[in-house]
């Protein structure tokens, strides 16, 4: 009924024929290598126009009049579309709908979308955007999120009022607790906005069907909560909206938001004609939420040989203008804002505000990364009150399987966190510089020191991160399994909505597949919304939620297939499986192939998996099994620092990791590695610069990420302890890494320089003075 | 105006093509090889790498009217008759792709590294690579897979 752009996903074959555990290659890897691998930005349609944008300039203004005009009248532009035009409901969101799909008489913050254009080249429909004139009235933004927290009925960026949560935790008796107190350590914190930087930029295909319906091939990491939001603003019921998911070049919480879907759709539906949307770098760092950045002001009281007896916190975290997963961040942020320790006395305020400053939402381990940086430098300088070592005073205080969380929920699982830091603190450490070569000086290929004022640090960090949605959340998966002979060879057909991002979801289907089915061979089909809701590829839930979705399928299949083979078999055998394109019998052997049992008959189950109840926070004291699973990684970072430039070289980086299983160990190291880099980068150079609202770097120039040159080897230990209740025992472990590395650097420099250093990232100011 | 180079051992003709429009956009755009990405267009990330003339450029940076009668090889034009390069080979294996959106650059930059450095040492390579942003990976099997595919070429595979 559709027309296909050119390269939209097809079903792959998985490589090789390794189950569970082994160390499968990526079903796209060839496809990716090739240049074949079809992005979203690579979708291609005869026909087609290209969409633009209009954005906002300013962080708080106005809007007084828009005239499209000057815009309609450049040749080859077919639509100019304002707030008039949106068909249907004129907001969206992921957990509020407060946030206009192209702004209302009013914009909150810089880039906030104000018109699109479609037109027949992106250069003409850039063009005909800038001459679309906006009468403005720019007016004062507020950005002081603390100055909200005073005052949110007069500091209002919307309707919804100043605070989107505030969350508070109250353990135990502080008052007791204080006046026991022989050490106390304080500190203020803060974290700046960092941005997740997916290399592939948000773009993607708008079809409009024969139906009046439209066909999406877009980047995102969750379809059927894209098409939640983008059915009802385009004014199609839900089967109107068919998703399919486009390659997706990283993600990282980025796409979590929807960025061009419905822009794309309303130019669709509008001219008649595919359209494309594809963002510049410029655009992309308008175009998605990032990281929140944060203030925070801690307190601990301990006892002389440093046992925590109260932590007394604030977390501020500004969430923009618009709710996007603020209020899930906060929850994070609360809940864990203390870490993996045991803590018997707990007051936390936890708060997340609207502002003009740049949105926020999600980015791998949000809400959790913020409150670790803080946390762990507080076990520091704890440690450093007490007399006590950073790896000491962190097991003297370790949670482990039966420690009660800040929220009062027990570790029913193993958290084996003592044991971790002591393998961790047992790696060999690094050579010291060898200044022979100046490239593996800080500074490197410029050469900016011969060893001189080269002071080497060694630091700590300890992570722990909620794995799957938390509070009350049923953030189930589905999986469609289908058996059949394909060529004379038994084949597994998986299908799921579930968003490939890169972390390497689909060989991890292909695995499971193949260790419940007893087949080599498995075809993976593209992610669509043909399928049940598979849930966001966020909060390292997906090896958990659709990779227990895809086992439940398979078992249902390889139930339906056994009793084929009963059937066939005539005997009474209760002892069957399925290995090795076998039906085996564990008494009497190998009793036939799968293929012949099945001859030309198809066996398909679906199935949906969920996963166990949590509840929210309470409101006044926090507390409330709300999380799902917990995993830890734990850091240590060795860094040579010139201490007269500021310039920092992080030598190594060795983490423990705790994951459950590992499912497949070359793209779990993959996921550990990469996690860890994004921490080293909020550590030492990423950040949004923000000025009265005003972004100051959005582009690769001036946002800097780390190259080859700046990340270190990594050593690593992976243990396997199972969670009982997860698919195969696994623990997410997408998030954990990404959390411990930054503190672990921080604390490296602050031992190579002796400077307090409580704002990531750092800046060389931070360390010369 | 009309622009004429080959690619990949073919000739190839764009016509129509503005004056600011990059090696990359025709590729992408006119060509039909979106092999070549687009992460930046400010020379920042190298993942629109390809050769011209044989030397690694960024794509995004080079007037299409530069390429005129010369010699682009895009990644789609890496792999042989025989199978695929040692660099895809390499990268493939050894878990260096995960989203790979920067593995087109990488595998133009690094057959260049291999091609002229047949057995590169880790600061080499970093050095090579310094230009290639890669945000998935945290570069370790990116390295790996450069060792090995300096085997495999080495080998003679
Ligand atoms: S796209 Fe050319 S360097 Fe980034
Ligand atoms: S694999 Fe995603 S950017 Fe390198």
């Amino acid at each position: 009924m559709t027309t296909v752009p050119v390269s939209a996903a097809k079903d792959v074959v998985a490589p090789g024929r390794g189950g569970v555990g082994d160390s499968v290659l990526r079903p796209d890897g060839t496809l990716k290598v090739t240049g074949e691998f079809a992005y979203a930005s690579d979708l291609w349609i005869d026909g087609m126009l290209f969409g633009v944008t209009l954005r906002s300039p300013h962080a708080r203004a106005r809007i007084r009049s828009i005239d499209v005009g000057p815009a309609l009248a450049v040749p080859g532009v077919e639509a100019v579309l304002t707030h008039e035009d949106v068909p249907g409901r004129k907001v969206y969101g992921l957990e509020h709908a407060d946030q206009p799909v192209l702004a209302i008489g009013e914009v909150r913050h810089q880039g906030e979308p104000i018109a699109l254009v479609a037109a027949d080249h992106p250069e003409t429909a850039r063009h005909a955007a800038e001459q679309i004139r906006v009468g403005w009235e720019v007016l004062e933004p507020i950005t002081d999120a603390r100055a909200v927290i005073a005052d949110p009925d007069s500091l209002r960026v919307q309707d919804r009022g100043g605070i989107a949560r505030h969350q508070p935790v109250r353990v135990g008796d502080m008052v007791a607790a204080r006046a026991r107190a022989e050490v106390v350590v304080s500190g203020d914190f803060s974290v700046g906005i960092q941005d997740q930087a997916f290399l592939g930029p948000e773009s993607g295909l708008a079809v409009p069907g024969e139906d009046g319906g439209i066909d999406l091939f877009v980047a995102t990491q969750w379809l059927h909560n894209d098409l939640r939001q983008i059915a009802p603003c385009l004014g199609l019921p839900d089967e109107k909206v068919r998703m399919t998911l486009a390659g997706v070049g990283g993600a990282f919480g980025g796409r979590e938001d929807l960025s061009m879907q419905i822009h794309a759709g309303m130019l669709a539906l509008r001219t008649g004609r595919p359209v494309k949307i594809v963002y510049n770098r410029y655009e992309s760092f308008f175009g998605h939420v990032h990281r929140h950045p944060a203030l925070m002001r801690y307190e601990y009281g301990a006892t002389r040989d440093g046992r925590i007896l109260y932590a007394d916190a604030e977390i501020v975290l500004d969430g923009g203008a618009y709710t996007s997963s603020t209020l899930a961040v906060v929850a994070n942020a609360a809940s864990l804002g203390l870490g993996p320790y045991e803590i018997p006395n707990i007051e936390i305020d936890a708060y997340g505000v609207y502002t003009n400053n740049p949105p926020c939402g999600a980015m791998r381990g949000f809400g959790a990364v913020q409150a670790c940086f803080a946390y762990e430098s507080m076990m520091d300088r704890l440690g450093e009150a007490c007399g006590v070592g950073p790896v000491e005073i962190r097991r003297i205080n370790a949670v482990g399987q039966g420690s009660k969380l800040a929220t009062g929920q027990v570790i029913d699982s193993p958290a084996p966190l003592a044991d971790m830091l002591t393998r961790l603190e047992a790696m060999p450490l690094p050579a010291p510089p060898d200044t022979a070569d100046l490239r593996n000086l800080p500074g490197g290929v410029s050469q900016t020191t011969h060893g001189e004022g080269v002071a080497r640090g060694v630091g700590y960090g300890v992570g722990i991160k909620n794995i799957c949605f938390s509070e009350g959340f049923d953030d189930y998966s589905t999986a469609r399994v289908r058996l059949e002979v394909v060529g004379g060879e038994a084949t597994a057909v998986v299908h799921t909505a579930a968003a490939e991002v890169g972390q390497g979801l689909v060989t991890l289907q292909a695995q499971i597949a193949r260790t419940e089915l007893g087949v080599d061979r498995v075809v993976i089909q593209p992610a669509d919304n043909g399928v049940g809701d598979a849930g966001s590829s966020s909060a390292s839930r997906q090896s958990y939620m659709t990779g227990g979705a895809v086992k439940a399928a398979c078992e249902a299949v390889r139930a339906d297939v056994l009793a084929l083979a009963r059937e066939r078999l005539g005997g009474t055998y209760e002892d069957l499986s399925l290995i090795g394109g076998k039906v085996v019998s564990a008494s009497a052997g190998a009793l036939a192939e799968i293929a012949d049992v099945l001859g030309d008959r198809v066996v398909e189950q679906t199935r949906e998996y969920h996963h166990r109840p949590t509840v929210a926070m309470d409101p006044v004291t926090g507390q409330g099994d709300t999380h799902v699973q917990l995993a830890l990684c734990v850091h240590r970072a060795v860094v040579d620092v010139d201490v007269e430039l500021g310039l920092v070289k992080v030598v190594e980086l060795a983490a423990v990791q705790d994951v459950g299983k590992i499912m497949n160990r070359l793209s779990l190291e993959g996921q550990i590695h990469g996690g860890s880099a994004q921490g080293l980068g909020l550590a030492l150079m990423e950040e949004i610069v923000v000025q009265d609202g005003l972004v100051r770097n959005p582009s690769f120039t001036d946002y800097l990420i780390p190259t080859i040159l700046d990340m270190p080897p990594m050593r690593l230990d992976i243990l396997e302890s199972p969670d009982p209740a997860a698919p195969y025992g696994l623990r997410g472990a997408g998030e954990p890494p990404t959390l411990s590395s930054t503190p672990a650097i921080v604390a490296a420099v602050r031992d190579a320089t002796g400077r307090a250093l409580t704002r990531v990232p750092i800046r060389p100011e931070h360390i010369c003075r | 105006m009309r622009v004429r180079f080959s690619v990949n051992d073919r000739e190839q003709v764009a016509d129509d093509v503005w004056e600011g429009e990059s090696l990359l956009f025709v590729l992408r755009e006119r060509l039909g090889l979106p092999g070549a990405k687009n992460a930046c267009e400010q020379g920042e990330c190298g993942s629109c790498t390809v050769y011209l003339d044989g030397v690694p450029v960024c794509a995004c940076l080079v007037a299409a009217g530069q390429a005129q009668g010369r010699e682009v090889r895009t990644v789609e034009g890496l792999a042989s008759a025989d199978g695929l390069a040692p660099v895809q080979q390499a990268f493939a294996e050894c878990g260096a792709v995960q989203c790979g959106f920067c593995t087109p650059g990488l595998l133009v930059q690094a057959d260049d590294l291999i091609t002229r450095v047949p057995d590169p040492s880790d600061a080499e390579i970093r050095e090579a690579l310094a230009g290639n942003l890669c945000r998935c990976t945290g570069y370790e099997k990116i390295l790996e897979a450069v060792r090995r595919a300096a085997e495999l070429k080495a080998a003679g595979r």
